[in-house]
């Protein structure tokens, strides 16, 4: 099954390396990975989706905590969470197409983003799945090209935002809550 | 942290903590502050300004021959000492040549600290002279590494490698730091250059409940085993599991590189278990009804094949990385946490309970293997590994005695049949598996252990990888036996050949040189053996001597390490010496 973690890391040189070739050379194929910043600035957060069963899943969350630039780990993937992707898509759209790409564009409350004589570029922001569905419907109109971010995520409710706004949010703070966090019975 | 800078009126006085130093000085005076008193190292272009510097500084430089012995020794070092070895490179091939030697550190949790010289931070990435990205080629055998571009840099990195290094599961650290960090000047501030590791937490520790619950399976339990492992040694944990296994009165069985950490005479102690463990051992371990590993990580030479590995057991693993838990065999409590630390906890609540029986159905298990033993083989004029081996264990057993291996047949007959009491008295390269790994390592185990008698026991094929230490013994006059198993032969690989790609010896005889003469060449005194009887008085003489000595035996050519669980079968299902060992006298 897909698992999403969230992984927060030091904002240093390299750590993308680490954390990439941690997967490739324990062999866990990653689906999707996105990283960026975040509200601090010596804190990076990854956004990782990968196939592993329970098992792995632990694995892989405690190879992680083996990098010593990794501060928190959040397998989010049985957690109530907010998950967006986002996608531009070009789509073929001359003549009496046009309209109905728009139509479709406007129900899914995707935003064009570029106008040409024989194409819209769509961007759209949302759930996976929903982006899925967009796309299912415009391929007979013909998709000439389509770029997909992968995945970012935050956890519902107060609790990671509680870990992030206290004072001592520094990347101290971060790892202290790990520490609490980390379990290994099975 | 100082605040000298910031208070004028306090230069002058005693208060000013800083000094402007150049990143090279600042390297050494960083590496004095955190112990170091030798490094094994090898100059070159990009790691100059840092020898340059070296004149200042009381370590001790040991010249090597080749970067890959350097890490070797200080893995031996290491090993040796339980304290951070330290091996120091240039660019480019200086720090390629170090990989073996990273990896073969990284495998066997063993702490060093690699520093290897860059090219200048304004020519990384344009494939200058020497340019290598090292911390790339060694990312994934490393525990961590670090490329320094700024003098200022230098004196926090180095004191985060030794604490990485040490600390947690231990492991090798590399840092490449560039040549204008070297050259460059910055204010040195050993107080203000602390650790700053927020993500790194070595000191997990096991809840409650996993106490509990190991506590049941323990006082249930009537066919247990302790599966004992180099995390024992690391830990400075063998008073600790002695008590244990008293205590509880549970039987001992030892992976390779836990040998020493439980002493071979002790009542509960059966031997090695695995590929080539005591044929008892491994009938022991399927039969056991509870495993208690004890730091070690169920490697497959230990384990044979998962699928019906030790079937009727729970598993306790008591392991510091949290990522060896349920990754090759699935345990029913885990500890994780640093193994003596567990054992305290869990000691007051275990209970003594009298496991006669088990102890006595073990005792039978050992039945015929005595038979089996090449040791009650008449003296037949053949000399064999294991003679030559068991004749120094009687010879060395009651000094300070640190035994270093290599690869391969010779290992494993040395596992069996010199018998370790103490921890550390054992080195050799078990989850790599490195030849060339012995005659460094013993280099570093002395240079860490002065007093103690080092014995390198080394395969003719092994022996020549990294031959060319031998100058490094020679220039630093250091006091180290070396006893070649001369075969003739790469004998593991031609013992696969023999059981597994029907007796098609490709590529395994080998054309050896005179290794006494090779010996006389270095100024090394020498000795050729192979004859029984000559064994003892050679080790006696080679223990007199003053200086270094190399001892060539050369022993029977086709001999077989025996018992041998073959890859991938199950660990009960092994191959075993033929009985009575007459039969494989007459074979040759």
């Amino acid at each position: 099954m897909l698992n999403t973690f969230m992984v927060y890391v030091e904002n240093k040189p390299g750590v993308l390396t680490r954390v990439a070739l941690l997967f490739r050379r324990r062999a866990f194929n990653i689906d999707s990975l996105t990283v960026g910043r975040t509200e601090k600035p010596e804190v990076s957060r990854m956004t990782i989706t990968v196939d592993a069963d329970h098992d792995q899943a632990r694995r892989i969350e405690a190879n992680l905590y083996k990098l010593v630039n990794v501060l928190l780990v959040e397998n989010i993937t049985n957690q109530p969470a907010i998950i967006r992707d986002l996608a531009m898509i070009r789509v073929a759209a001359a003549h009496e197409a046009r309209s109905h790409v728009l139509q479709l564009a406007s129900v899914f409350r995707a935003r064009v983003v570029d106008v040409a004589p024989e194409s819209l570029t769509i961007e759209i922001t949302g759930a996976e799945e929903k982006i899925d569905g967009l796309l299912e419907l415009l391929r007979p109109y013909g998709i000439l090209e389509m770029v997909r971010t992968g995945i970012v995520a935050m956890r519902r409710g107060s609790k990671s935002a509680g870990v992030l706004s206290t004072p001592e949010n520094t990347a101290e703070g971060l790892a202290t809550v790990a520490n609490d966090d980390v379990s290994y019975s099975v | 942290m100082t605040d000298s800078k910031d208070t004028p009126a306090a230069s002058g006085k005693k208060a000013k903590t800083t000094v402007t130093m150049t990143g090279a000085s600042i390297l050494w005076e960083c590496l004095e502050r955190e112990g170091v008193k030798q490094v094994f190292g090898y100059p070159g272009g990009a790691i100059l300004p840092a020898y340059d510097a070296l004149k200042g500084s009381k370590i001790h430089h040991i010249l090597v021959r080749h970067e890959q012995g350097a890490t070797h020794m200080a893995d031996g070092y290491a090993r040796a000492s339980g304290d951070v070895g330290v091996a120091v490179a240039t660019s480019g091939p200086g720090a390629t040549n170090m990989v073996t030697g990273i990896a073969t550190a990284m495998l066997d949790s063993s702490p060093i600290v690699c520093i290897t010289g860059q090219v200048g931070s304004k020519l990384i990435g344009s494939d200058a002279f020497q340019e290598t990205d090292i911390t790339g080629v060694t990312l994934p055998i490393t525990k961590h590494n670090y490329l320094v571009t700024h003098a200022s840099e230098v004196a926090r990195t180095v004191r985060e490698a030794f604490y990485v290094a040490r600390s947690g599961r231990p492991g090798p650290v590399l840092i490449d730091i560039t040549k204008d960090a070297q050259q460059s000047t910055c204010e040195f501030d050993w107080e203000a250059a602390k650790p700053q590791l927020p993500g790194y937490r070595p000191d997990l520790s096991p809840a409650p409940a996993e106490y509990r619950q190991a506590l049941e399976l323990i006082h249930n339990s009537k066919r247990p085993v302790i599966l004992a492992g180099h995390g024992i040694i690391i830990s400075g944990a063998m008073r600790e599991v002695r008590d244990f296994a008293e205590r509880a009165g549970i039987p001992v069985a030892l992976t390779l590189l836990g040998l020493g950490a439980f002493p071979a005479s002790h009542p509960l102690n059966l031997g090695m278990m695995g590929m080539h463990g005591e044929a008892w051992v491994n009938h022991m371990i399927q039969e056991a009804d509870l495993l208690l590993a004890f730091g070690m990580r169920f490697d497959d030479r230990v384990t044979g094949n998962l699928k019906n590995y030790a079937p009727n057991a729970k598993k306790i693993h008591i392991e510091i990385d949290p990522a060896e838990i349920n990754k090759n065999v699935k345990v029913d409590v885990p500890l994780v946490g640093d193994l003596r630390e567990v054992l305290l906890e869990l000691m007051p609540k275990v209970e003594s309970i009298d496991r006669s029986e088990w102890l006595d159905h073990i005792d039978q298990l050992k039945g015929d293997s005595a038979v089996r033993d090449i040791q009650n083989l008449p003296d037949s004029g053949h000399l064999y590994a294991a003679h030559v081996i068991n004749d120094l264990w009687r010879q060395t057993r009651d000094g300070n005695t640190i035994v270093v291996t290599d690869v391969g047949q010779h290992q494993m007959w040395e596992a069996q049949y010199y018998k370790h009491e103490h921890p550390r008295s054992l080195i050799t390269s078990g989850g790599l598996g490195t030849m060339g790994f012995a005659l460094p390592a013993a280099i570093g185990a002395k240079v860490a252990r002065p007093e103690a008698e080092v014995w390198v026991i080394v395969g003719d094929g092994g022996f020549q990888m990294t031959m060319c230490e031998l100058a490094t013994i020679v220039q630093e006059n250091l006091k180290i036996n070396i006893a070649i198993i001369n075969n003739g032969f790469l004998g593991m690989v031609r013992q696969w050949q023999e059981f597994f790609y029907d007796r098609n010896y490709a590529a395994t005889p080998l054309l050896n040189p005179d290794f006494a003469r090779l010996a006389d060449a270095y100024g090394i005194r020498s000795m050729t053996i192979s004859e029984r009887s000559q064994v003892v008085p050679a080790v006696q003489s080679a223990q007199q001597h003053d200086g270094p000595v190399l001892i060539n035996f050369k022993v029977e050519q086709e001999d077989t390490v025996y018992p041998m669980v073959a890859a991938g079968a199950a660990l009960h299902d092994m191959i075993r010496r033929p009985s009575p060992i007459v039969e494989t006298a007459d074979d040759e």
